[in-house]
């Protein structure tokens, strides 16, 4: 995870966690605790799109979060461009928010229904206090970056379809001309056809002003298209990270060799093997001892119930969590299509 | 042979041959303040008997009405004004409320996206499926609960007997979703029709879940018309296709065709907009504009504002016809499209 000689990463994340009391004793004691994030270390480099992947309860919202500085830490640092900014003040992160920005799945739904497009992507300028006169002109450049008319900014976001909307959040997040930019299932809530869209204007716009992107998402095949690299999470710790291409083509850690194979790809694929996975996910409430996937795991051995497998790197740039990196897992073969035809 | 007997020796050989659910041209309004509105307009999809047929298409393209005219679950706004439903013997487009009531449970079946708002969430789990087979069997309560735990273990539900205690809250997204498909098996219903059954859930758990109602078909000879945005869903199960866009089936094909062949440009578009885990391709091929809403559907081929291929005759308006032996669609240029992808391959 070293940089590149000379190349300062954009975000570097050392041992950073976070729990949740979910549960208090009557005198105020916590009683549960909900490790949402744990011990998680990565980098990030400018220009770079780091996609972070994981089913539900795996933590890869709040580490969106704890990054946004939303919440704060229990555990860890979190340093942005080199500087340690797990500590900074009220003040200190002012500054630092024209830095990081980021784009919800829908941004509307937190926002006042009769506020203007301009008034919604001029917001973070007036923070900063830019004119009237600027915000005009920086809305209209913006719009106009996104796909968007500047010259609908005076209509109510309910004027615009879902599509037009998540280009007015991203518009409002780059207002500012940030450095790094999160998306939270930026497209989760889109059509495919207009969801293609957004992806393609993404990675424009990133190639135009060098944007580092953290793109959190559940869906697989979102994820491999936008990521340079990848993040894997399960049950609020990172189980692999590596490039994209290496990740995909040859997994290291069973669980994402099971999330790849269980997506439902959009062709037909001739005798298709899946990881058959016992069970469902675990609460974080209550997580397993030992590997957090050692209950779900088809190859799992008896000291993967006891022992937590170090986060090492297993070849130049490729980190897991694992004891048995890379090993061969059993495989169902699926094959529907022939199943169906001999009716 | 007689022109009786051949009538006869017709009629039967029809009745075998004859799809489960049939809707021929189903056409369907809404009622708003101001005026009626169209959802859907010349709805065909025809079911056989065993067979899983998937409905696929964007938000707004009138998937879920369709279903919901199947199971007799329009809103009071909406009215059927043309076309026909038949599901086995009856013609559901004819039946009263109460007539309906009687047929889903017994003849049809649904499943939603979120279970969570089809239970009760005051009622065991295990009651609540009990509570079905004692209101179409008949069964007394021991029997009914006993029943309940049988079709519990046969969707996958581990510790059967223990959990039919539990109450909704206490199982997970994919366990619920397990106990609506045994309230909808509990008296082996001849059809049944999952809308977005798998959306709300994780990649991992939808894969047991789809491979749970492709067993359910294959035990039971079930028909099962699956509806979904997620064209990797149909392809992982369904045998048979139809591609909706703004309140209108556009393509019907065998799953193979609308894959390696797909004649409709809106179907072949999709399919290209849609990024996958398996290969990586340099940019996706969005498709302009947007999903149109029932007020302001397009005269002529609805799809024409935002297709690349589009021409003149376009602003007509299509029909949904056949295109190969096993294939329909609804635009003039489908054959010509077939022809070249086929010619290729």
């Amino acid at each position: 995870m070293t940089a590149g000689a000379g190349e300062r990463p954009i975000l570097a994340v050392e041992g950073l966690g976070k729990d949740f009391v979910v549960e208090r004793s009557l005198l105020g004691s916590p009683r549960a605790i909900l490790s949402a994030v744990k011990d998680v270390s990565l980098t990030m480099m400018p220009g770079e799109t780091l996609g972070v992947v994981g089913e539900s309860g795996c933590g890869k919202t709040t580490l969106g979060r704890l990054i946004l500085r939303l919440l704060e830490p229990t555990a860890g640092r979190i340093h942005f461009d080199g500087r340690d900014i797990t500590g900074l003040s009220r003040r200190g992160m002012r500054a630092l928010r024209r830095q990081i920005q980021v784009v919800f799945q829908d941004p509307f739904s937190s926002l006042n229904p009769r506020l203007t497009v301009r008034s919604i992507i001029g917001e973070p300028l007036k923070n900063f206090g830019f004119t009237e006169k600027e915000i005009t002109r920086r809305v209209g450049e913006v719009m106009e970056v996104v796909g968007l008319q500047p010259d609908t900014m005076s209509r109510n976001p309910h004027a615009f379809s879902g599509g037009q909307r998540q280009r007015i959040g991203i518009a409002r997040a780059l207002a500012l001309k940030p450095r790094l930019i999160v998306c939270d299932e930026a497209v989760s809530a889109l059509d495919v056809s207009i969801q293609a869209q957004i992806l393609n204007l993404l990675a424009d716009i990133q190639r135009e002003f060098d944007l580092s992107l953290f793109f959190i998402s559940h869906n697989l095949g979102v994820i491999r298209h936008v990521s340079h690299r990848i993040v894997v999470m399960y049950l609020g710790r990172v189980v692999e990270i590596g490039p994209e291409d290496a990740l995909f083509r040859q997994p290291l850690h069973p669980y994402t060799r099971a999330l790849i194979a269980a997506v439902p790809e959009a062709e037909i694929v001739e005798g298709r093997q899946r990881v058959p996975l016992q069970g469902e996910i675990p609460s974080p409430i209550s997580p397993p001892p030992g590997c957090p996937f050692h209950t779900r795991c088809p190859i799992a051995r008896d000291r993967c119930a006891r022992e937590v497998p170090d986060f090492v790197e297993h070849q130049p740039g490729r980190w897991v969590a694992c004891f048995y990196p890379g090993e061969e897992t059993p495989v169902v073969t699926v094959d529907r299509q022939r199943e169906a035809a001999s009716l | 042979m007689t022109a009786v007997a051949g009538d006869m020796a017709e009629t039967i050989g029809e009745a075998e041959a004859r799809p489960l659910l049939e809707i021929d041209g189903l056409t369907v309004e809404f009622a708003t303040l101001r005026r009626k509105v169209k959802v859907l307009e010349d709805v065909r999809i025809d079911v056989g008997k065993g067979e899983i047929v998937g409905l696929v298409g964007e938000s707004g393209s009138g998937k879920s009405v369709t279903a919901m005219s199947v199971m007799g679950l329009l809103p009071d706004t909406a009215r059927i004004t043309g076309g026909r439903i038949r599901v086995g013997e009856h013609e559901v487009s004819a039946k009263s409320r109460r007539q309906l009531r009687s047929l889903r449970g017994r003849d049809m079946a649904m499943i939603f996206q979120e279970p969570m708002t089809s239970l009760n969430p005051v009622l065991t789990v295990g009651f609540q499926i009990a509570e079905v087979v004692m209101e179409h069997q008949g069964a007394g309560q021991a029997k009914a609960m006993a029943r309940a735990v049988e079709l519990m273990r046969a969707v996958g539900i581990p510790d059967a007997a223990r959990r039919a205690n539990d109450y909704p809250h206490q199982l997970s997204g994919g366990m619920r979703q397990r106990v609506m498909i045994a309230i909808a098996m509990a008296c082996q219903p001849l059809l049944l029709i999952a809308d977005e059954p798998t959306t709300a859930l994780d990649v991992t758990i939808q894969a047991q879940i789809l491979d749970l109602m492709v067993s359910l078909r294959d035990r039971f000879g079930m028909s099962i018309l699956i509806i979904t945005h997620d064209l990797g869903v149909i392809a992982e199960m369904a045998d048979r296709v139809c591609v909706m866009y703004a309140g209108q089936i556009v393509e019907e094909a065998p799953v193979r065709d609308i894959f390696t062949t797909p004649a409709h440009p809106y179907t072949r578009l999709l399919l290209r907009s849609i990024p996958s885990a398996r290969h990586k391709v340099e940019r996706l091929e969005a498709i302009e504009g947007t999903t149109p809403s029932p007020h302001a559907f397009p005269e002529g081929c609805r799809f024409h504002p935002r297709c690349p291929e589009m021409a003149e005759r376009c602003r007509e308006p299509q029909t949904f016809e056949r295109i190969g032996p096993v294939r329909q669609a609804r635009c003039w240029r489908a054959r010509e499209i077939l022809a070249r992808l086929e010619g290729s391959s």
